[in-house]
């Protein structure tokens, strides 16, 4: 066991835990933050992913240790307040969930492009959500809500 | 507080607070200015609005502030139907949508009926429950309503969420709950429903219930669960199917970091209750998992399964032109239309693989059982449990635990998907008996690893097809020998093969039989079982026949189809002609189907009649010259019925056809020595949203009763793109999954 201080959602947190921890766990266990899903745990799903300084990063393969102090962002850190992120109120306005367990890593992901690019293309769109996986078969939906969350920001 | 349960507290406050807009939108008073009811937030019902609300019956209560709530008693995978069926009874209850709250009813069968899931089966069984729970509730406010404002009952309706007069009075549902909740309930016959003319609700678009809950990541599956003291377990069974544990290195694994500790669990032998295994738990998952991956077991496998995949091809391979032992239709005469001269014979053998339900939530289950000291303090059950079976979860409590309903709570979470993995309990068994071991809350995670080679698997399985054409190009008779798989000579799900299979009740001659291999890789249910393989296999045969007649299989498939009837008329399972060609026509149209197209372009039609739902799709296809293959567009012609939930349609139909190319595409289960050789996202992919097709669907929106939609669009996607890559290429696809017959997509 080791102790670690993160910055997580915006707020210094104690964990310790075993260095090798994935941070997926330290956030679902330790933090209580299950927001974050656990899908494959080899880094192909998506499921779990989390910005790290604003980078879309899967959770699962990410040691605690690696993290540093690198600004860890969650899904349940994504709103402000009770604003939510306009890719979140896409999500709900375009009804783009099936099953739902997917979602939080799509919107993740989703974040992180548009925090660099604020129209991205269906290309760019295609690049950034590779690593996200929907058995549902969402994907139609998630492309149409980043569209409509990137209108949104611009306007 | 998790801070996303304080996200939707604010924004429940929020919503509480809400006033009505003159454009008819709540509008949030405090919280930014954000339209939030307008793009489907609503508030969550909490204990308060509970405590003050009136019962009308098991699915509604009302608040005196005209807060509707209504549970959802069924179990919800994506499908829909947590917001399908509180629509239903909003809508014969004449409330406004946005008045309603939606809770997941508690597991009790006695007041709600059936809550498992399955099989489309949800909608077409709940549709008259559902209306009369919102029209007996409407009544009794009427009644209420004519007791207050001293009316006559005919002349009062509800709308609105309010109780209304000819002249304009009215009063609100918040008003009336605790007097209408007093009123007699009325006698099921006399309910009358609404008609469709009436609907407001029914129809409409309606974003999931569940949406804000989803979108903020809190609590909500079965995998989220946390209960206080709760330990975390992790589940080793053996590779090869069935084998037993004859030891392992227990002490060591009980000494490794986060460990409490690590047992043998000695097992019944039924993949579906308890199979042996070795248990470890520990305090956190990562702990449970590392030790999981350290394990050294002996296993036994002198009773495990020995099946082979590449033993089966082989065998199925030989018996390619016969016939199978077991008879399942024969009608007319086809060795007579065979054997003649002037006939067209073709005959074809069709592959298909084992594949995996692959829930993006690995199967988990928490569970506490906790021991009770005696009779007056019996031993109890408290079972979070993300399974599709409703109350058949008391059932294995009792067969395999001895316990009592009265001594069992069970909690249905939402489910990460399940596609039909969820029926069977195995897991919920493994979390109950480890709990019980430990003398406290346990939740079980299966690793993904576990999750697919430990699955109850899609039968792979084979075809070998004949057909005669006569010289008009007319199909004359039809031959099928089905070949899948049995366990103890019962065949498994998605192995059952009837003499209704189209096209044998629409051919003169017609005969069928079939071939079970017996197995021990466990089968289930998997997304429209049966279907989605044979939909396969015919509607790519009777293409092939058309091509081999010369004629366009649009006019070839309405002939075969023939005369508007249906075959068993009042069964929903029974094929319409009718309803066939309607959607076949529509599906053919909205294409643009036979319109001319650049080389290595085509378009595939395909049809099937699937868990009552009529469907037919047309695939709009590129392949070039690596055989590299584009899916441009997939028109979807769809008849359930009236259509419900707008928006959900759309999403089933769109997620089935992306589905049923993912499955198609790349994604096989193999077998050896009773062994899965896949176990993971890396060797059993999916598709990607780069090569998501375009999906567009049309609804005949026909006077039947509704019908579920969960499962039957899946079944013509992978003939319709087969069919459509042939008329690319000239090749035709017998095998799935495309990757190997040199497909990439």
């Amino acid at each position: 066991m080791a102790k670690y201080a993160l910055v997580i959602n915006g707020q210094r947190t104690e964990l310790d835990v075993e260095p090798n921890m994935p941070l997926l766990w330290a956030l679902r266990d330790e933090l209580g933050l299950i927001g974050t899903k656990y899908g494959c745990g080899i880094g192909q799903c998506g499921a779990c992913t989390v910005h790290l300084d604003g980078v879309a990063t899967r959770s699962c393969s990410l040691p605690v240790s690696a993290v540093g102090d690198q600004v860890v962002t969650t899904i349940e850190g994504l709103a402000e307040g009770t604003q939510l992120h306009p890719l979140q109120e896409q999500w709900i306005a375009q009804d783009v969930a099936q099953c739902g367990y997917c979602q939080t890593g799509q919107i993740m992901s989703a974040a992180a492009l548009l925090a660099v690019n604020v129209a991205p293309t269906d290309e760019d769109i295609n690049v950034a959500m590779a690593g996200n996986y929907c058995r549902c078969g969402t994907y139609n939906r998630i492309r149409s809500a980043i569209h409509g969350a990137a209108q949104e920001m611009v306007s | 507080m998790n801070p996303t349960d304080a996200v939707i507290n604010a924004l429940n406050v929020a919503l509480k607070g809400a006033e009505l807009s003159r454009r008819g939108f709540l509008r949030v008073a405090a919280g930014g200015g954000v339209v939030l009811a307008s793009i489907g937030v609503r508030a969550q019902p909490d204990d308060e609005t509970l405590l003050v609300s009136s019962e009308l019956n098991a699915f509604i209560q009302v608040s005196p502030e005209g807060k509707i709530t209504i549970y959802s008693a069924n179990p919800e995978m994506g499908q829909g139907v947590k917001t399908t069926l509180p629509m239903v009874i909003a809508e014969e209850l004449g409330a406004r949508w946005e008045d309603v709250m939606v809770l997941q009813a508690p597991t009790d069968e006695s007041r709600f009926g059936s809550q498992r899931a399955g099989g489309s089966t949800t909608v077409p069984r709940t549709w008259d429950q559902m209306r009369r729970m919102g029209a007996s509730a409407r009544e009794m406010f009427i009644s209420a309503g004519a007791l207050v404002m001293e009316l006559p009952r005919e002349e009062l309706k509800t709308r609105a969420s309010k109780v209304t007069h000819t002249s304009g009075r009215s009063m609100t549902f918040g008003q009336l709950a605790s007097l209408a909740a007093k009123q007699e309930v009325p006698d099921e016959e006399t309910l009358q429903f609404k008609s469709r003319e009436e609907y407001t609700i029914i129809g409409t678009s309606v974003s999931g219930v569940d949406n804000l809950v989803i979108s903020t990541g809190a609590a909500l599956f079965g995998i989220d669960t946390r209960v206080p003291g709760m330990l975390y377990a992790a589940y080793q069974k053996c590779p090869a199917i069935g084998g037993v544990v004859k030891r392992a290195n227990l002490e060591e694994i009980k000494g490794l970091p986060g460990i409490v500790d690590a047992f043998v669990v000695r097992g019944n032998g039924n993949p579906r209750e308890l199979l042996d295994g070795v248990a470890v738990v520990g305090r956190n998952t990562h702990a449970v998992f590392s030790a999981k991956a350290r394990l050294k077991i002996d296993w036994d496998t002198s009773n495990a399964s020995a099946d082979s995949w590449t033993g089966l091809v082989a065998e199925a391979t030989q018996l390619h032109g016969r016939r199978g032992k077991i008879q399942v239709a024969d009608k007319g005469d086809v060795s007579a239309e065979f054997a003649n001269p002037d006939n067209t014979v073709v005959d074809a053998f069709y592959e298909f693989p084992f594949v995996a339900h692959l829930c993006m939530e690995p199967m988990n289950c928490t569970a506490h059982y906790r021991q009770g000291e005696g009779f007056f303090d019996p031993d109890t059950l408290e079972i979070w449990a993300p399974t599709q079976g409703g109350g058949r979860v008391f059932r294995i409590a009792k067969s395999m635990f001895g316990l009592d309903q009265d001594q069992v709570t069970v909690h249905q979470p939402r489910l990460g998907g399940s596609f039909g993995r969820r029926v069977y309990f195995e897991f919920l068994a493994e979390s109950i008996e480890i709990s019980k071991r430990m003398q406290a809350p346990v939740k079980l995670t299966w690793t993904r690893e576990d999750d697919i080679r430990h699955d109850f698997f899609r039968t792979g399985g084979f075809q070998s097809v004949k057909g005669a054409l006569n010289r008009s190009g007319n199909l004359v008779a039809f031959e099928d020998h089905f070949m899948s798989m049995a366990k103890d000579g019962r065949a498994v799900s998605g192995s059952r093969f009837s003499a209704s299979q189209f096209p044998m009740l629409n051919v003169d001659n017609a005969y069928a039989s079939k071939t079970m291999f017996d197995i021990d890789i466990p089968c289930g249910p998997w997304r429209a079982p049966g279907s989605n393989t044979t939909a396969f296999v015919v509607q790519s045969f009777l293409d092939e026949m058309a091509h081999a007649a010369g004629r366009d299989y649009l006019e070839f498939l309405l002939e075969i189809m023939g005369e508007p009837r249906w075959f068993e008329p009042g069964n929903i399972r029974s094929l319409n002609t009718g309803r066939a060609s309607a959607v076949i026509r529509l599906a053919a149209e909205q294409a643009g189907w036979g319109r001319a197209l650049p080389p290595g372009r085509g378009l595939g039609l395909a049809f099937c009649f699937s868990h009552a739902a009529h469907i037919a799709e047309v695939a709009e296809v590129s392949v070039d010259a690596n055989q590299k293959l584009t899916v441009h567009e997939v028109t979807v012609a769809v008849d359930v019925g009236p259509i419900i939930n707008m928006s959900g349609a759309l999403s089933q139909v769109e997620g089935a056809v992306i589905d049923g190319l993912s499955t198609m595409m790349g994604q096989k289960i193999t077998f050896e020595n009773g062994q899965v050789q896949q176990s993971n996202f890396h060797d059993y992919p999916v598709l990607r949203i780069e090569d998501a097709p375009r999906v567009s669907t049309h609804f005949i929106q026909s006077d039947f009763a509704p019908t579920g939609l969960g499962e039957p669009a899946l079944p013509p996607l992978a003939p319709a793109v087969g069919n459509a890559i042939f008329a690319a290429t000239g090749r035709r696809i017998r095998k799935m999954p495309l990757t190997e017959v040199g497909y990439t997509i």
